[in-house]
């Protein structure tokens, strides 16, 4: 039998009843799309969190206080105690190797005032390293200097979403002053904007140099973390061991169990937030595979009406000289040009879908190629193994008895 | 052409056994107009399975162009009935929603026939019938039972058969489209095909030049009718 006979045999099969066959595929469509457009929000969760903690900065290694230990029985917890001064990251820039920047950072929300305008926000004190450390780029004016450090100058650097909350969208804030905790820092620059929230809006922050940070907000020498910029991604791993082995020293620890600080390596965050949302991405792929399941089970169910319906013609058919394998290959390529069919229309369907999702949902979705050629794939195995058994007991019905069936 | 010897069959094993067929034999050559009548229950229809290569004899032997068929295996027989045999079923059998032309095709599409050829055999196939050019394209559902039986002769001639069974052509035809149908088998007969009219109607019968009666398995007369 020609390949072309049996496309036309089974597309005169599938036309006989258009309405049913519509339906059934519908159930392929509606599986196959909800599949593409489960995979696709998975995707863009992934992407999104990855690129918003890659936007923190690249070849990043971050050094955080750990447990205070041995003042009081309350554990203040993690990343609350103040170990770590500015000494330790001026030690850390001087003796680890394969470093580009050391910026150590004090961190604290302040009520910050211009004119009849106030808001809640990150104040940060920091050194120029920063804008290397975290890929600051700059909207206008400059970033905090060596100078203004070295002068303990009251100058402040404003994230563009607090510009915008302070001066109204797009305001004109350099050369302003702004009150933060009642005292008046001049505005030197604004910073661009990173977007990508995700964990913190890197948005809306002000920063301010270290050293009026430590003098005149916080009143102490510690820091709350050391951001430090490794050279190159391979040398990630000997920069992190060399400064615990450094702070370790430092702090006459000699067991890293019991380390009043944790160092933490951008790449293992990435790591496992990509392993968070590839948990995500299958679990929302595998319910939307339930539907497709039932949409092959319709497939069966269609097939086998068919078979049953068109029993006489089989008998014909073989009366005519048709072999047990031409009949099971023409209810089979039926099945599966319903299976392949609506697996094209379940990729449009889920495209749209995803479109929809991101644009008026606003959640992110990303279609990748291979999960458009994993539904193709799986709806053509639908197509055969839904089609297969119905295929083969037309296949085998007896010529006499199928030409008797009523 | 055609030659069954001591033709037997049976139903069902042992105390359900039952004979429907018992030591039929005959001859028929190439060319003769036959009808096989008899009652139902007189084994006809089991006669026309075997001699349309659908079903196998329990025993005895069936030569079709001196080639014995009656142990082959389903595969064969399928073959076999693609090249030499046509059938004409008492309800036509056309599949519904397919144009006619692509009726008649149908047998020409199991096998390796080119597409021209296909087309070629197909048109001779349906003028041969004289079925109207203008209903060639016409769904097999839009036609008249009698259009519809024509088809159907038409599908059985197109691989050009050594046979032509046609099992109660006019059953479910009326008097007036029935003998359009006969009338048509009467014609192909006078182009030189062999044609085998299996009914229980002893008048359509009588239209055969030959008539083989069949009576609980058994042939109960063979008689030529003289022209």
């Amino acid at each position: 039998m020609k390949f072309r006979d049996l496309y036309q045999e089974a597309i005169i099969g599938l036309t006989a009843n258009k309405m049913r066959s519509i339906l059934t595929m519908l159930g392929i469509i509606i599986g196959i799309g909800s599949v593409i457009t489960m995979i696709s929000v998975g995707n863009g969760a992934k992407d999104q969190i990855t690129s918003s903690i890659e936007s923190i900065g690249s070849n990043l290694i971050a050094v955080s206080p750990g447990f205070q230990r041995n003042t009081s029985p309350v554990s203040s917890g993690r990343g609350g105690a103040q170990t770590l001064t500015t000494k330790d990251a001026e030690a850390i820039a001087a003796e680890v190797s394969h470093i580009d920047a050391v910026a150590p950072t004090v961190s604290k929300r302040y009520q910050v005032i211009y004119k009849s305008q106030n808001t809640n926000t990150q104040v940060i004190g920091t050194t120029d390293a920063y804008a290397m450390v975290r890929n600051m780029e700059m909207e206008s004016g400059s970033f905090i200097t060596n100078q203004t450090v070295g002068s303990s100058a009251r100058v402040a650097v404003i994230g563009p979403t607090t510009r915008d909350d302070l001066f109204g969208e797009g305001g004109s804030a350099i050369g302003q002053t702004i009150k933060i905790n009642k005292i008046g820092f001049k505005v030197i620059g604004v910073t661009a904007s990173k977007g990508g929230s995700g964990f913190m809006n890197q948005d809306d922050m002000i920063y301010i140099p270290l050293s009026t940070m430590q003098q005149v907000l916080s009143g102490d020498s510690y820091v709350s973390n050391i951001s430090v910029k490794a050279d190159e991604e391979k040398n990630m791993a000997q920069a992190q061991s060399e400064i615990t082995a450094l702070l370790l020293s430092r702090h006459n620890i000699s067991d890293v169990a019991s380390a009043d600080f944790s160092v933490a390596n951008q790449s293992d965050i990435v790591a496992a937030a990509s392993a968070v949302t590839n948990t995500f991405t299958m679990l929302l792929a595998s319910i939307a595979s339930i539907s497709l399941l039932v949409g092959g089970i319709g497939i069966m169910n269609m097939m086998l009406t068919t078979v049953s319906e068109r029993t006489r013609e089989i008998g014909l058919r073989k009366s005519v000289g048709a072999k047990p394998r031409d009949i099971s290959l023409q209810f089979l390529s039926e099945s599966i040009i319903l299976t392949f069919l609506g697996g094209i229309l379940g990729v449009i369907f889920g495209i749209i879908l995803a479109f929809i999702i991101s644009n008026f949902a606003g959640i992110a979705t990303k279609i990748t190629l291979s999960s458009i050629l994993l539904a193709f794939s799986v709806s053509a195995l639908i197509g055969t193994i839904f089609g297969y058994y119905p295929s083969k007991r037309a296949a085998k019905l007896n010529p006499i008895e199928a030409l008797r069936y009523q | 052409m055609i030659e069954v010897k001591n033709l037997f069959k049976k139903y069902g094993d042992g105390s359900a056994e039952a004979a429907v067929l018992k030591n039929i034999s005959f001859k028929i050559n190439k060319g003769e107009f036959v009808s096989v009548v008899g009652p139902s229950g007189s084994g006809k229809s089991t006669l026309m399975n075997i001699l349309g290569a659908l079903d196998a004899p329990s025993g005895g032997q069936y030569f079709l162009d001196n080639q014995d068929i009656s142990q082959l295996p389903e595969e064969d027989l399928a073959e076999i009935r693609k090249h030499k045999i046509g059938f004409v079923f008492q309800s036509f059998n056309l599949l519904p929603r397919t144009t006619v032309f692509r009726n008649v095709m149908l047998p020409l599409i199991y096998s390796d026939a080119r597409v021209e050829e296909r087309d070629e055999k197909t048109k001779q196939a349906l003028a041969a019938v004289g079925l109207e050019e203008d209903r060639w394209f016409h769904l097999s559902n839009e036609l008249s039972g009698g259009q519809m039986q024509r088809v159907a002769i038409a599908r059985a001639l197109v691989n050009n058969p050594a046979i032509i069974l046609a099992d109660e052509p006019t059953g479910n035809l009326d008097t007036k489209t029935g003998e359009l149908a006969i009338g048509t088998l009467q014609k192909l007969h006078k182009q030189g095909h062999t044609i085998v009219l299996i009914t229980h109607d002893l008048g359509i019968a009588s239209r055969a030049e030959r008539i083989i009666s069949i009576k609980d398995g058994e042939i109960e007369s063979d008689r030529k009718k003289s022209v």
